[in-house]
């Protein structure tokens, strides 16, 4: 018998929030963390905002030596894993140890130690490298972290599929709990992206916008880079109500798929058959969604062809269910995106209030969606999607279910 | 430089980054007849940058279709630039 999986924990931090409450809060007053850039001189870019996780202080979290061996988006997976455990009330046994996985997210790893270490390397002709940039860089670091805080012995392994990354690791953490594959998990996860050769390299792909993030906008001008990290706790419905814990939602579906048609443009159909494949997998009707916590980047492309791909789906119940895009807030957290989205979506079902798309000014014919602009909905809503769609093509989507009162 | 030699220029740059034959490639020729894709697209404005020294603008990017396209983008970027000349035409001769 499949286990019905209960989220029993959750840890975010972002540039709206360094924990569950402060993001939920940001997120129901439509109060968006986007800003002039501070990590790198924003003159050498031809972009000049994004949503970083502002007044970050490690050594309020971690010693010099953790520091050392941490690279920033480590420090944030870590820090939301260590929410979520604290939220969940988990009491460690060697029996749950060993039966526990950790999935992690992350598109990038640890980037800024590696852009650090060779700037030194090529430009400042110091021939040596730091030699914990490997274990800094490693797209694993923060799920090898947690695994050592935590001395969880069971599966634990990192997903590296762009901006689907977490999404798919949640899917893979909650299909192990729901089979029985294991007893608990820890999934999510988390991303830093605030280094000048890798903000380069996204100023000449051409899609972040050089003022903000307006998802399914008609002057929607690209996407706005964030940095950030969310963890889940998972466990079966039965084991976590058994225990006493508090259910703050359910997961019920996940669905992926792969376009098979460019490598950095979206297809309606790839994006479809995903939703399809959740839908299916949680034995749910599209007619039972009532929100969707869309990709909406809010570059051109993405937000005509997720609204495309949603009427395919939806039929005439698009018009009858809300989207909104919470990137408009957190910005574009590459892999971390599908956490803090999926912590959004669960806050947003929990709460019975409906996360708006900020910085929204005017409609667009080609998004003809009810995108909840600027102002959070009250809206008791049962079921929710939150899709992730990735350059390479690669698309996961969940289904999430509001807790049973 | 002439709008002659602008051209070829344009043409060789964009023959290098497609992996084209340059005489397939005409100033008449549009992204489309080529194959050009929006990634592709990028790829060509970064050779140009280096190519001629310059920064295209996002919203110039965007509206580019053809290699003429490209070639008025530049002449106009090079003429505001002062690089070759005063004003905005004056830059390429024609």
């Amino acid at each position: 018998m499949p286990h019905r999986v209960a989220v029993t924990g959750l840890g975010v931090i972002s540039a709206i929030g360094q924990n569950s409450g402060e993001f939920w809060q940001s997120l129901q007053l439509g109060r968006s963390g986007i800003g002039p850039l501070q990590a790198v001189d924003p003159a050498l870019l031809r972009f000049s905002n994004g949503a970083e996780v502002r007044n970050f202080a490690p050594s309020e979290h971690f010693d010099e030596k953790e520091i050392s061996l941490l690279d920033r988006f480590a420090q944030f997976g870590v820090i939301a894993a260590r929410q979520a455990i604290a939220a969940a009330g988990i009491q460690w046994t060697q029996q749950l140890r060993e039966s526990a996985a950790i999935v992690t997210g992350s598109c990038v790893g640890g980037q800024t130690t590696e852009d650090e270490g060779f700037v030194n390397l090529y430009r400042n002709n110091i021939p040596r490298v730091n030699p914990f940039t490997i274990p800094r860089s490693m797209e694993n670091a923060a799920a090898s972290r947690i695994s050592l805080e935590t001395g969880v012995v069971g599966p634990t392994y990192t997903i590296s599929t762009a901006c689907s990354s977490s999404n798919h690791a949640i899917g893979q953490a909650f299909w192990m709990v729901r089979s029985g594959a294991a007893s608990m998990a820890i999934t999510g996860g988390s991303e830093a992206v605030f280094s000048l050769g890798f903000l380069k390299a996204w100023e000449a792909m051409r899609v972040v916008s050089p003022d903000t993030c307006r998802p399914f906008s008609k002057d929607r001008r690209g996407l706005i880079l964030g940095e950030g990290a969310a963890m889940l706790v998972l466990e079966p419905l039965d084991a976590a109500r058994a225990r006493g814990a508090t259910v703050l939602g359910e997961i019920v579906g996940f669905g992926m798929s792969s376009d098979a048609f460019h490598i950095t443009q979206p297809s309606p159909d790839g994006a479809a058959r995903a939703m399809r494949a959740a839908l299916a997998d949680a034995g749910v009707d599209a007619a039972a969604i009532g929100y969707i916590n869309a990709h909406g980047t809010a570059t051109l492309a993405n937000d005509a062809t997720e609204t495309a791909a949603i009427r395919q789906i939806f039929g005439a119940h698009a018009d009858r269910l809300a989207v909104s895009s919470t990137k408009s807030m957190h910005g574009h957290t590459l892999g971390a995106a599908g956490a803090i989205e999926a912590a959004a979506t669960l806050l947003g079902l929990h709460h019975g209030i409906l996360p708006p798309t900020a910085n929204f000014t005017e409609a667009d014919p080609a998004c003809d969606l009810d995108v909840i602009p600027n102002t959070a909905r009250p809206t008791p809503t049962e079921f929710a999607l939150s899709n992730s769609f990735a350059f390479g093509g690669l698309n996961a989507v969940l289904v999430f279910r509001r807790a049973e009162t | 430089m002439s709008y002659e030699e602008l051209t070829s220029r344009v043409r060789a740059v964009i023959a290098a980054t497609q992996h084209l034959p340059q005489e397939k490639i005409t100033a008449d020729s549009t992204f489309l007849e080529l194959g050009i894709d929006s990634l592709d697209g990028i790829n060509i404005l970064f050779a140009v940058e280096s190519e001629f020294n310059i920064n295209i603008p996002d919203e110039v990017a965007q509206n580019l279709r053809s290699v003429r396209d490209v070639i008025d983008g530049i002449a106009k970027l090079l003429g505001a630039q002062g690089d070759c000349g005063q004003g905005n035409q004056a830059a390429v001769t024609a």
